[in-house]
């Protein structure tokens, strides 16, 4: 099992995030992030942020007409298909 | 094919459904869809008017292309690659570059390792040092607008490709393998990409944190 100093730590959470770390390397985190409460809280922050994107609105919707144009490609692109 | 919940059919039903003139089919994956690929498009160029027309087009491609979709991707992942395409040639016409880097990675935020938020000795951080009063959702609606406009401008502080990887993984909920594909990159580069975003936008909440204070 790899040790990790918290600088390595800080630059691995992603990875760690996205289960993409091999077994030694993600044991070797597990026991760091078990012990030292600043890289504990930083993964807290990063899940806490990412949280927080998922939750964003949307700013901007489609058009009204951008909408009805396409609908109206649609139908006579079915239209000439048919 | 199902209108209401937001949960599309799977992928063979609606691609049936489109091929065969389903109008109400095509309209729900537009509502499902072109909010964020407005929001992607809007990455590359320069208004929101010509992100409407990007995705109108992509769109429109869409329409044209569906019956030579095989398969071999998810249809979003083939829908949002047309879009990728269409927004990039609008982009080149309007001259816009698409930066590596931007003045506020410059000034050294991404990747920034500090380790400024720890609490005193012995003292548990509280809730805005470990940001739990953001999670799962802000209960109190002015903090929870005041940090949407705060990660709102930290987004657009991003370079473009970081942004752009951030907000189909984060806020658009894309895999990481939907990311790779739709943009062309490799899983490493995608990690990256999404780890210095991620990075940025957890220390200009700090930033934020640490300015306001800890209310009483
Ligand atoms: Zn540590």
């Amino acid at each position: 099992m790899k040790r990790f100093r918290c600088a390595e730590v800080v630059e691995l959470v992603t990875v760690y995030l996205e289960d993409a770390l091999d077994e030694p390397a993600r044991l070797g985190m597990e026991q760091h992030l078990a012990c030292c409460g600043e890289c504990g809280h930083r993964l807290d922050q990063f899940r806490a942020v990412i949280g927080v994107l998922g939750a964003l609105p949307s700013e901007e919707d489609l058009r009204g007409d951008v909408r009805d144009r396409l609908l109206s490609a649609f139908r006579d692109r079915h239209r000439r298909g048919a | 094919m199902a209108l209401a919940g937001g949960t599309l059919p799977p992928d063979d039903v609606v691609v049936a459904a489109l091929r065969t003139g389903d109008e109400a089919a095509f309209a729900a994956l537009l509502d499902a869809w072109s909010r964020g690929m407005l929001r992607l498009a809007r990455a590359y160029v320069s208004t929101d008017d010509s992100a409407q027309e990007v995705v109108q087009d992509a769109w429109l491609a869409v329409v044209e292309g569906i019956d030579g979709f095989e398969g071999r991707s998810s249809l979003k992942t083939w829908v949002h690659r047309i879009l990728v395409n269409t927004a990039k040639k609008r982009g080149v016409r309007e001259n816009r570059a698409i930066p590596w880097s931007s003045a506020f990675e410059r000034q050294g935020g991404p990747s920034d390792g500090s380790s400024r938020f720890s609490g005193e000795d012995g003292v548990p951080p509280g809730p805005w040092k470990d940001f739990s009063v953001l999670w799962p959702t802000p209960e109190d609606e002015a903090l929870a607008s005041e940090v949407r406009g705060q990660i709102a401008a930290a987004l657009a502080g991003l370079p473009d490709r970081q942004r752009i990887v951030i907000t189909l993984r984060d806020v658009e909920g894309c895999t990481s393998e939907e990311v790779c594909e739709i943009l062309d990159i490799s899983a490493a580069n995608q990690r990256v990409l999404l780890h210095r975003a991620r990075t940025w936008v957890r220390a200009r909440i700090e930033a934020y944190f640490e300015t306001v204070g800890r209310p009483a």
